[in-house]
């Protein structure tokens, strides 16, 4: 028994998906990378408005 | 059955495109300029940025600009149908519906402004979204057929980039990045004037108000050595500023050189002797201009290196 040939159709519909998989894994993988910097740079900033917040400074600093 | 032919008959889909149709719709090529000079502006900023968010804020803003790709396809199908050069684009083509076109611009257009705010900053993020507009609709959907200045203030929206890359750095304007904007800004209608020079069947053709259909040639021409020679202060003026140094002041004083010597060819030359020699000067100024931007670009770039070792400058 043998299976016929993919329909040109099928090869392209299943180069879609694989290209909208890659894209899909691609973005994730920015959202976390992008968390990860935010955080370990954010420093004395609130991850909400990225803003510096005066409560978050050390006292003595900037004086 | 019937129900099924008739949902045939109304799918929005075309069921016919590839991945890399999709990938067309978001003109690749402009692009790969949009990528290099947002970078440039990002780069040359006096504030550091995480070469991770870097990454991801230039991504963001070249996505923003082939979401207004996709936006201006869709628009422009029609004209798209008509002309030699675009005729083969994924609608006027058949391979994707005109609501996959419209549906992927909107939703990319959406996607990158929110991701760059995300990434960056809200004020580089409402740039990014000012220019999909610009873009898509006082460029694709009110200039392009109705004036033909068209490109002159069309260009603004390929002119953003850089202030994005810029605004992402800095959260702001300045001079520098004003600066960056008028030379892509100014650059632009003698880019496409001589383009349009010798594709001169298509335009006419699609019934867009070119300057060479609306004003004719010899006024074309004019135009082209007339916006050349007020490109060159915008282009030499930035090399006096925080970005520039001699490096890019001696790059830029050749690269204007050039391009007023093949804008002037182009000025004296008349119809018959272009034709005779088939558009041979403009096909050669319209690929020096490439070379014109890239290299501005360029040099800025190597005295941001410079800079940063303790060279270059003023």
């Amino acid at each position: 028994m043998s299976f016929r040939p993919d329909h040109e159709l099928h090869r392209r519909r299943l180069g879609r998906n694989v290209g909208l998989g890659v894209v899909l894994a691609a973005f994730v993988a920015l959202v976390f990378g992008l968390t990860v910097v935010k955080i370990t740079d954010g420093g004395q900033m609130q991850g909400y408005d990225h803003v510096v917040q005066p409560a978050l400074v050390p006292q003595g600093e900037g004086q | 059955m019937s129900d099924i032919r008739a949902y045939e008959l109304d799918s929005p889909t075309t069921g016919e495109a590839g991945f890399g149709d999709f990938i067309a719709l978001l003109k690749p090529r402009v692009m790969s300029l949009v990528v290099f000079t947002a970078l440039v502006g990002l780069l040359v900023a006096p504030s550091p940025v995480h070469p991770f968010v870097a990454f991801a804020s230039v991504l963001f803003i070249s996505l923003g600009a082939g979401a207004s790709g996709a936006l201006n396809m869709w628009w422009d199908a029609d004209i798209d149908a008509v002309m030699r050069r675009t005729a083969k684009r994924p609608i006027p083509a058949g391979r994707v519906a005109p609501g996959e076109a419209l549906g992927l611009g909107l939703a990319l257009s959406g996607i990158s402004v929110v991701m760059l705010g995300l990434a960056a900053n809200l004020f580089a993020a409402g740039l990014l979204a000012f220019t999909i507009f610009f873009y898509a609709v006082i460029y694709s959907m009110w200039l392009k057929r109705s004036t033909p200045q068209n490109i002159v203030i069309g260009g603004a929206a390929g002119a953003f980039p850089p202030m994005i890359g810029w605004a992402c750095a800095t959260g702001g304007v300045s001079i520098e990045s004003i600066l960056m904007f008028a030379l892509i800004f100014m650059w632009t209608p003698p880019h496409f004037w001589s383009l349009a020079l010798f594709m001169k069947d298509d335009y006419s053709n699609a019934d867009v108000p070119m300057l060479t259909v609306t004003h004719g040639r010899k006024a074309t021409r004019a135009h082209i050595l007339v916006y050349t020679i007020a490109l060159v202060p915008v282009a030499l003026a930035t090399g006096f500023t925080s970005i520039g140094g001699p490096v890019y002041l001696a790059v830029s004083a050749v690269l204007n050189a050039g391009f007023l010597v093949g804008a002037w060819a182009i000025w004296r030359r008349d119809e018959e002797t272009a034709q005779a020699d088939k558009y041979a000067v403009e096909k050669k100024v319209f690929r020096f201009s490439l070379y014109y931007l890239f290299l501005h670009f360029a040099a800025l770039l190597i005295e941001a290196v410079l800079h940063a070792n303790g060279f270059g400058g003023w």
